[in-house]
């Protein structure tokens, strides 16, 4: 070769094909937007019309919503939308529903224990292990202010 | 005489053909621009199947089964039959090829398998030890994905230089007896890295594989790009290919008029949605046994360099933040001994 390590990978960072992160950035604007416009919807009618109080809508909000993503994941629809919308379909909680759904039904094969079950957290463990961890360090951090 | 010209490259003096060829292909593979050089076209992902390993099994056993009735053979009229595939300890292979009672060697070069099994075969017939093998290897985009990737319902989208791995078998009988299309030189590849980590770019990590076996191809046999009436790579997709073309022109060697890669020829990149195009080995292993055999018969190429590219990569390896070895293999074929100098 004539070429280093070094002078390989900037030629090739350079002649390599670049996401359209403007474009892409814009429509997950708009699809997670969408997204969050009917978790909202759902907040504004179960207060209204099933009298439920602010508090519990947001828990019946994200039970519909992570419902839905789930349909939707086992519709193979979810995956059709977020190969469009990117980060708009990740980062709502549809996206975390997908992401435990997908690989419990991929895995299914491999059986329901050490397949589904197991496998069932490969893609959103990560998010569970430092969500969880964060929150705790979070609560200790707003006891610790409230003590002194 | 020597059979060895180089380093890396062999003559094979004895005439090795390929008597015959077989392959099966995926639904997109068959509403792509190779549609019409393929045995069969599967109409969906699972033909039947339980699983994605068993449908790849299937379709590779398809494959060897066909082809081996196709040369009028019968098994046991096999000597060797030499496969390989990208599952975790070629299970593919084994399974599929478990019933046919044939010796079986298995071999992993990744997306170079069908290069390598052929370049091994032709060496075991050249060299007395087999009068027919029968060289196979196959992907499926389904059991790759849940391998290397994400399961298939998870919502992400692909880089714009990843490839789509090729659902495809195909299947060569070599033989020592036959009139073409010839086996005459195999060049076999050195691991090169050049230090790519990116597992969504593997056509930048393996061009400079086969632009370092190219180069010994062309130095130790003194033959010039412009003998071939192809030369084709594997799975290097449209960037690998443009870098390729770079690398072998810093090399002083003019590859623009009659070279091509099986990744960019298998799909329609634009209208199928492929990015950066196919991949696998079943990506090379189809279209040489489709559109590279057909044309041969046909007699619109005659001499023929196929060189299948692999990534030497493991999901292990590529979480462990480690760069990409790569690995391509040539084999010239030519649809007559007179035309390859023997």
């Amino acid at each position: 070769m004539n070429y280093t390590q070094k002078e390989y990978s900037d030629y090739v960072n350079q002649k390599s094909a670049k996401s359209p992160i403007v474009r892409d950035t814009i429509i997950a604007f708009i699809i997670g937007g969408l997204i969050c416009c009917i978790g909202q919807a759902f907040s504004d009618i179960y207060q209204k019309y099933f009298g439920l109080n602010e508090e519990i809508s947001k828990t019946a909000v994200s039970v519909t919503m992570i419902f839905l993503g789930s349909l939707f994941t086992g519709l193979n629809l979810y995956n059709k939308l977020a190969k469009f919308a990117g980060a708009g379909t990740l980062v709502p909680i549809t996206g975390f529903a997908n992401a435990i759904v997908s690989p419990a039904m991929e895995f299914r094969r491999e059986g329901l224990v050490l397949g589904l079950a197991s496998k069932m957290f490969v893609v959103a463990g990560p998010v569970l292990v430092y969500g969880i961890s964060s929150s705790v360090i979070v609560g200790l951090i707003y006891y610790l202010l409230g003590v002194f | 005489m020597n059979k060895r010209l180089g380093n890396q490259t062999v003559k094979i003096l004895n005439p090795v053909s390929i008597i015959s060829a077989a392959n099966v292909a995926g639904k997109k593979e068959g509403e792509g621009p190779l549609a019409m050089y393929f045995d069969k076209i599967l109409s969906d992902a699972a033909w039947g199947e339980e699983t994605w390993e068993k449908t790849e099994s299937k379709m590779q056993n398809f494959a060897v089964t066909n082809a081996i009735s196709r040369a009028n053979l019968k098994n046991s009229d096999i000597n060797y039959i030499l496969a390989g595939d990208l599952l975790n300890q070629c299970i593919s292979s084994s399974f599929a090829l478990r019933d046919l009672n044939i010796p079986f060697f298995g071999v992993y070069g990744a997306c170079s398998t069908m290069a390598e099994t052929i370049s091994l075969g032709s060496m075991l017939i050249d060299g007395g030890f087999a009068e027919n093998v029968a060289a196979v290897t196959s992907s499926h985009f389904c059991t790759a994905e849940r391998q290397y990737r994400q399961p298939l319902e998870y919502g992400g989208q692909r880089t714009p230089n990843a490839q789509w791995t090729v659902t495809g078998s195909g299947a060569v009988i070599l033989s020592g007896s036959g009139d073409g299309p010839y086996i005459t030189h195999i060049t076999t590849g050195e691991i090169v890295d050049m230090g790519i980590k990116d597992a969504n770019n593997m056509g930048a990590a393996m061009a400079p594989a086969a632009a370092e076996t190219l180069k010994a191809h062309f130095v130790e046999t003194g033959r010039q790009p412009s003998y071939y009436d192809l030369i084709l790579t594997g799975d290097l997709g449209i960037l690998g290919k443009s870098i390729m073309i770079d690398l072998m022109g810093d090399y002083g060697y003019d590859l623009r008029d009659n070279y091509d890669d099986c990744g960019c020829l298998i799909f329609d990149a634009e209208s199928q949605d492929t990015h950066a195009g196919g991949s696998g080995c079943g990506c090379s292993a189809v279209t040489l046994t489709g559109y590279v055999m057909s044309l041969i018969s046909q007699g619109k190429l005659k001499n023929v360099l196929f060189m299948a590219t692999g990534a030497l990569l493991s999901p292990t390896s590529t979480l462990q933040g480690e760069s990409i070895p790569s690995i391509a293999h040539a084999v010239a074929i030519s649809s007559s001994r007179e035309d390859s100098g023997l």
